[in-house]
């Protein structure tokens, strides 16, 4: 019985420390930003780094202003979110719903190799083939711009919208929907009079969840949005958040490469709220 | 990825600073962040064969000359030529390869020949169509790299451009630049002549084709010199010395070579 006691014991303590490592790395990271982002704000000064539109960090008089970054970034989420919720969403309703199974395990294992394809894939296919098509389609001298990453990130956020939507939809009882039908509404109107609102919190969540992937995305957009810092415009080069960070690092020192952990705290604290907005709509659906 | 590099070196440097005064058995060198690659591959073969680690600190031209004139580097390494005044206080320059950056345009461009001050005036937006100059009745796009990149800051300071390029797009390697002028019918770009590939035309600048025998000869004027600079009135240790032979003697310019810059033995 002791012996017993002893090995529940030590097998608990390790699952702690398991538990451990991970809030460590959390905690880690965050102190690092914390500390690593908030010289520079002080010494750029808070409101000229924020909202200050020009950006020449190695110029003979710098100037780190990042509004062109941030714009960017909400511009860029919001119009992936715009492109990729209603495919997503539709997708859902009709792979949950309406679906035969064959045409659904088909459809959805489609959506995980979507999921599973590297980000750098998305860019490189972005580069080569999107990036021209948007020259040739609109007659613009290049085609790398704000449009070509909207793209790209609407294709990139549909797995995670998909996916979180079904299993929104599926969790609906099904007593829910035969009492709809016996009651004389046609399919469609049980799916979007019944189905739909009482998932309405889980599929709120998918869309949370496809804008922190949008807005955390680097690779893929860094090759097809030409990363000059212009104020954002559909149809112009332009930088985000995470490509600001990811394109100057490697050769950036002293207050540039403080700038840019500045950068990153920024990027951190647009996750964390996108996170805490994520745990209000779960904490919803489980009450609902 | 080159960053880590980058900080390694400089944590060994911080470590040889330190532990170095006892033990001479390191060559420091410090400087042009552009020259991180052919002093990184040199210093490798020459550890390799010698067991002495070579360190860099890649802090700029300017940090580099200053460090060795303070003692605080062996060698110091510049991507431009010194200056009169440099010169006057006692450091020599030895310059050990030259960087050829090369012009690039679409293949269906039919612009071949540009000089110096047609490029800088495209760079900086003055001509934006290709009509201008000879070319079709196209909008000239401007591929360039990112605030920081050494071709950037090499192409810029030679065309004389430097905070005023108008670019259409910045990408972060010379492969991605390629790709790109490779894309787009319109685009121009700049990169190491070593890396350029046949799906993109070469642009000969003021009549003159960029080669290893032009750069070499200075002929083709979009380069500069790598430059190892030296105190003249105060000795080399005797690793550094070592190392300085073994970087300028013919069996590295293979090494040099492999970097992507013309060697200047």
């Amino acid at each position: 019985m002791k012996k017993n006691r002893l090995f529940e014991n030590i097998i608990h303590g390790i699952f702690l420390i398991l538990g451990l490592i991970t809030i460590g790395c959390v905690l880690l990271i965050t102190v690092y930003l914390v500390i690593s982002g908030i010289p520079a704000i002080r010494e750029i000064g808070i409101i000229d780094f924020l909202f200050g539109k020009k950006w020449a960090s190695t110029a003979e008089e710098p100037a780190f202003g990042i509004l062109p970054f941030i714009l960017t970034s909400v511009y860029g989420t919001a119009g992936a979110i715009v492109i990729g919720v209603p495919i997503g969403f539709m997708t859902a309703v009709y792979l949950s719903k309406a679906a035969h199974p064959k045409v659904r395990t088909v459809i959805e294992a489609a959506v995980n190799l979507l999921a599973g394809i590297p980000s750098v894939v998305y860019g490189l296919v972005g580069m080569l083939v999107l990036v021209p098509g948007i020259r040739k389609l609109f007659n613009i001298p290049d085609g790398a711009s704000l449009f070509a990453a909207i793209i790209v990130l609407a294709i990139m956020i549909l797995p995670s919208i998909i996916k979180v939507s079904i299993t929104a939809l599926d969790a609906v009882p099904k007593e829910y929907e035969d009492a709809s039908l016996a009651l004389g509404a046609t399919p469609t109107e049980t799916f979007f009079r019944v189905s739909v609102p009482t998932a309405k919190s889980g599929i709120a969540a998918a869309v949370v969840l496809g804008v922190g992937r949008a807005i955390g995305e680097a690779m893929a957009v860094m090759m097809v949005s030409g990363n000059v810092p212009n104020m954002p415009s559909l149809f112009q080069s332009v930088r985000f958040l995470t490509t600001a960070v990811a394109s100057e690092m490697a050769y950036s020192s002293g207050l540039q490469q403080q700038a840019l952990f500045s950068i990153a705290l920024v990027l951190f604290l647009f996750i964390m709220l996108i996170n805490a907005a994520l745990n209000f709509f779960l904490k919803g659906n489980k009450e609902g | 990825m080159k960053k880590i590099v980058s900080l390694a070196m400089a944590a060994a440097v911080l470590c040889t600073a330190m532990v170095g005064c006892s033990e001479k058995k390191s060559v420091t060198t410090d400087g042009s962040t552009s020259m991180e690659k052919v002093i990184g591959a040199l210093g490798e073969s020459f550890e390799a064969d010698t067991g002495i680690t070579v360190t860099y600190n890649p802090t700029g031209s300017g940090s580099g000359i200053q460090a060795v004139s303070e003692g605080r580097c062996d060698i110091g390494l510049s991507s431009r030529d010194l200056k009169e005044e440099e010169e006057a206080e006692g450091l020599v320059g030895t310059v050990l390869a030259y960087d050829g950056i090369a012009v690039i345009v679409n293949p269906e461009n039919p612009v071949s020949d540009l000089d110096v001050d047609t490029i800088a005036q495209i760079y900086t937006g003055e001509i934006t169509n290709w009509s201008e100059i000879g070319g079709n009745d196209a909008e000239i796009v401007l591929i360039g790299r990112e605030a920081g990149s050494g071709t950037r800051d090499g192409f810029e300071s030679i065309t004389g451009t430097e905070e005023m390029c108008q670019y259409r797009q910045e990408l972060t390697s010379t492969g991605d630049v390629i790709t790109t002028v490779s894309q787009n019918p319109g685009a121009v770009g700049y990169a190491s002549l070593a890396s350029v590939k046949d799906n993109v035309k070469l642009v000969s600048v003021n009549g003159v084709t960029p080669s290893e025998e032009t750069i070499k000869d200075g002929s083709y004027v979009v380069q500069r010199p790598f430059v190892l600079v030296t105190k003249k009135d105060k000795e080399l240790s005797e690793s550094a010395q070592d190392f300085f032979d073994y970087i300028t003697s013919d069996d590295a310019a293979e090494i040099i070579a492999s970097a992507g810059v013309v060697a200047a033995q």
